[in-house]
């Protein structure tokens, strides 16, 4: 794993495993299509707009996740203050906002027919919409920074600051009452959903996993490569410099 | 044709907004990563390379190590003094006898 941290090994080890994970989300979403529009049946009480939870639930697990991953790179770059920990915190960032951005919308479409509202204020919805904030901030702080340590540095000590909104989140369901539903998958006595809704669900998750996993590996790539090309920019101009001298 | 019930707008719009977001994202990031790999050989071309490509590549373990001598190619060291090139690299054992100079 150490070894992994060197980032000319890291750019090696993508450039094996990106071919493969690209076939496995191919099969994975191809699956879990296949699952959700044609062997799972209609839920006896959301009909069939339960096929919207196949995919709002796992994009909702994953913006947690993503954020997760920013939370302990951010460790990494305070403590360890190691590129490639900043490098992986940077790029989950967008792909954890998209998948906030999904879990909000189709949520919200979900809600219409079945709550009869798109939305409301109760404390899961809007933690999920301080969650796609935070996102928004971080990418915008990193943007608007020139230089890529400091940037991470004031990053990551953001990032820490709202990781405290994610067990909020999670236990938002059971600490206060709101109008979106308790825990019905990872509860201490077991999903409460019958298998032939559960298993695709479940496809779907690993799906949106691999792409997540796969998504934020090309993208670590493009931003050491990026940092690669500033440097090379940066001796470029200062031999420029020299011979004018 | 799938009957998705009278809900069936809803249904297409998730699916429909979710293609389009993950479409985007995955646009961009590939794209990002293609830029970025045509900057950094744009470069290389105008002979503008990191301190570390030119250094030589480090030894790996696919490299084939330098043959050990066998005891039946070994010379006698009390007759002829002489060792072999991979002998040669190895240090003095402590307490071995050593081969007349």
């Amino acid at each position: 794993m150490i070894s992994l941290a060197n980032p000319t090994r890291f750019l090696s080890l993508v450039e094996a495993v990106v071919p493969w994970l690209t076939a496995l989300v191919v099969i994975l979403l191809g699956a879990g299509l296949y699952l959700s529009f044609f062997v799972a049946p209609p839920d006896y009480q959301q009909g069939e707009t339960v096929r919207i939870m196949f995919i709002h639930v796992p994009a909702a697990w994953l913006a947690l996740f993503g954020y997760t991953v920013i939370a302990m790179a951010a460790l990494g770059t305070l403590i360890w203050r190691h590129p490639l920990a900043d490098v992986a915190a940077k790029t989950a960032a967008p792909i954890g906002a998209t998948f906030t951005f999904i879990a909000l919308v189709t949520g919200s479409l979900w809600g219409k027919p079945m709550w009869g509202t798109y939305w409301v204020w109760d404390a899961r919805l809007t933690s999920m919409l301080v969650l796609f904030l935070l996102y928004l901030g971080l990418i915008a702080l990193w943007q608007a920074t020139e230089e890529p340590g400091r940037a991470g540095r004031a990053a990551a000590i953001l990032a820490l600051v709202g990781a405290i909104n994610i067990p909020i989140i999670k236990f938002s369901v059971d600490w206060w009452n709101t109008l979106h539903q308790p825990a019905s998958v990872f509860r201490a006595d077991g999903p409460t959903i019958d298998p032939s809704l559960l298993t695709p669900l479940f496809v779907m998750a690993a799906a949106f996993t691999a792409l997540f996993v796969l998504l934020h590996l090309i993208a670590m790539r493009a931003e050491i490569l990026r940092r690669r090309v500033r440097a090379l920019q940066q001796t470029q101009v200062a031999r420029a410099a020299m011979a004018e001298a | 044709m799938l009957d998705l019930g009278p809900h069936a707008s809803f249904i297409l719009a998730a699916y429909g907004v979710t293609l389009v977001a993950v479409a985007a994202l995955v646009l961009a990031i590939v794209g990002d990563d293609l830029k970025q790999r045509h900057l950094l050989a744009e470069l290389e071309r105008q002979g503008i390379k990191r301190r570390s490509a030119a250094k030589p590549a480090p030894p790996t373990a696919k490299t084939k190590p330098a043959p050990k001598p066998s005891k039946a190619s070994k010379p006698s060291k009390a007759k002829t003094g002489a060792k072999s090139p991979a002998a040669k690299q190895k240090p003095a054992r402590p307490g071995a006898r050593k081969t007349p100079s």
